[in-house]
């Protein structure tokens, strides 16, 4: 085997028992990311200097025999849309292609504290808009699994990254399915915590009210495991919460799992839904309860989403304004920008990408005068009508499986012209998140080389419920 | 379908300058999105009130106290600006 196949458990072994050393660890990962990422573009901005640093100091407290944290030493990958300091953060995109953290993101002064090693900053849709990583200033990002598909988006730089063995695992964030779905096509495990579990301080804001950071792993395990250590109350962001997590004590026999018959539709790729199927069979075979449910108002959610969404981003992205800082066009003064409005328009018209701007203008229509109460207003009365459907599902069930995505990862260029087909590539993941639930991804089959993912979604701060299926699916699988 | 003004209405609310080409494109792919929204129309929405956060918290306060930085933290700041004058943020007159 060889080391950058290691998950997280099994390379603290080694690192623990002094069979390799954090920095050789640190140097195999950034040698395999100088060779291969050329293939792939993963990776934005490697960070080679600070992965040292780190793991010399993770080093230095394994040889005094200090106790360390089961992340020590371990290498990961940073979505480009969270703050670590003093390195370059461009969200991939040209109005802040030349900034630089000041600070860093909680989750990451979380894992520093832990002796994490952090080997650089990974690809994205620009400002997390997008399902394809092909929203990117800086070019998309490929699958390992087929080099002419795409990742999924918009973390695809960090689903790609553990795939292909770049790292041990990853951030990325989900706004409507940007960890779930790119870890679907990549075959990789990724989890959306409950809104609130993890701070958002200092992940570049998209939907304010939607976005999540969450752990992108190799397995359930890892992912337990790196959740542990970023979540909680953060003083910097007042919508997180102390989660009160427990330790599910019910039997896995006894867990109850709904199946929403709203997720099977038409237009769902009929091998993604013999897969999905043939894992239920499964898990029904092993004596888990399983009964069909109805979460009745499914089929407003993507129209739901895709108002509120756009809404939140118009307000978040008004501050890149070519004034405070990122791309202007203050200093170069021409006849087209004279006054403080002229900056304004130029910069965001120049700095932002083509998906960015539609997302704005889609925004700011919703929400101005005239439109509110037909758009957004209504969203958020379906938002609480989607609410209640899980809400009601869940006094009857413990927890949800459905599709991750009606496709497995689909060819670059496929849909990048067509905005609203692309939207639909979201369609089964952006009502947990309207929800605020936890929700993951686990890889449950493979049409010919494409992976497919299992959703699991559960109760408000129920992480270790989907956890426990997790495990035991991987067991069965 | 909305109108060619409406487009150019809302671009400059959301402060962005967008090429003559541009408009077209926006008229079209604005439309296409808006009209898949009428969906909504069909949800019963009487009597619902709306849902603008998905976990329920109120008043969250904190003491209103200005924390200290260090010199090196307000450089960093400060660097970023694209125009200042001394370690004021300069901006261009507004009228």
């Amino acid at each position: 085997m060889e080391l950058t196949d290691l998950t997280i458990t099994q390379a603290h072994e080694k690192i623990i028992k002094r069979e390799i050393s954090a920095l050789e660890f640190a140097k195999a990962f950034l040698d395999r990311i100088q060779k291969e990422n050329k293939k792939i573009s993963a990776f934005l901005t490697p960070t080679p200097d600070l992965a040292l640093l780190q793991a010399k100091k993770a080093d230095e407290k394994i040889s005094k025999n200090k106790e360390v944290s089961i992340l020590a030493g371990i290498p990961l990958a940073v979505k480009d849309n969270i703050l670590v300091e003093n390195e370059k953060c461009t969200a991939a995109s040209k109005i802040l292609s030349d900034y630089t953290a000041p600070y860093d993101a909680t989750v990451i002064e979380k894992l520093k504290a832990k002796d994490c090693v952090i080997l650089g900053k990974t690809n994205l849709d620009e400002f997390a808009m997008g399902s394809s990583t092909e929203n990117s200033a800086f070019g998309p990002t490929r699958n390992p699994n087929d080099l002419n598909r795409v990742p999924g988006g918009s973390s695809g730089g960090s689903t790609a990254a553990v795939a292909a063995n770049l790292c041990v695992f990853a951030l990325g964030s989900d706004t409507g399915g940007s960890i779930r779905q790119p870890a679907s096509f990549c075959g990789v495990v990724g989890l959306k915590p409950t809104y609130g579990a993890v701070s958002r301080s200092g992940l570049i804001s998209m939907a304010s009210s939607l976005d999540q950071i969450g752990p992108i792993t190799k397995t359930i395990e890892d992912s337990k495991i790196v959740f542990e250590a970023i979540s909680g109350k953060d003083p910097l962001d007042s919508t997180s919460v102390e989660s009160k997590i427990q330790n599910p004590k019910s039997k896995i026999q006894n867990l109850r799992l709904g199946v929403p018959k709203e997720y099977f539709i038409k237009g769902t790729d009929k091998e993604v839904e013999a897969i999905i199927r043939g894992t239920i069979k499964k898990l029904g075979k092993e004596g888990l309860k399983i009964e069909e449910i109805s979460l009745p108002h499914t089929e407003y959610a993507l129209s739901c989403y895709y108002i509120i969404m756009p809404s939140e981003v118009s307000a978040n992205l008004a501050r890149y304004d070519g004034i405070k800082y990122g791309f202007s066009k203050a200093q170069n003064l021409t006849s087209k920008t004279q006054n403080l409005l002229d900056v304004y328009l130029r910069s965001r018209g120049e700095g932002f990408g083509q998906e960015t701007r539609r997302r704005i203008m889609l925004g700011t229509y919703t929400l101005s005068a005239g439109y509110y109460d037909a758009y957004y207003l209504r969203a958020q009365k379906v938002r609480t009508l989607i609410r209640r459907d899980f809400e009601k599902a869940f006094q009857k069930v413990d927890l949800i499986l459905t599709p991750v995505s009606p496709t497995p990862a689909f060819k670059i260029g496929e849909k990048i012209t067509d905005p609203l087909s692309m939207y639909l590539a979201d369609v089964f993941t952006v009502a947990v998140n309207l929800a605020g639930l936890p929700a993951i991804s686990v890889p449950c089959g493979k049409i010919g080389e494409l992976p497919v993912g299992l959703q699991i979604i559960g109760r408000p701060f129920e992480e270790n419920r989907i956890f426990q299926l997790g495990e035991f699916f991987e067991t069965i699988r | 379908m909305i109108s060619k003004e409406e487009v150019k209405h809302i671009a400059k609310l959301a402060r962005l300058h967008i090429a003559g080409k541009e408009e077209d494109e926006l008229q079209k792919d604005l439309s296409a999105i808006l009209d898949y929204f009428n969906k909504l129309k069909e949800a019963d929405i009487e009597g619902v009130e709306p849902t603008s956060h998905s976990i329920i918290m109120k008043n969250i306060f904190r003491k209103d106290e200005a924390k200290k930085k260090s010199n090196e933290m307000r450089k960093k700041l400060t660097d970023k600006f694209p125009e200042k004058k001394d370690n004021y943020l300069k901006v261009k007159s507004i009228l």
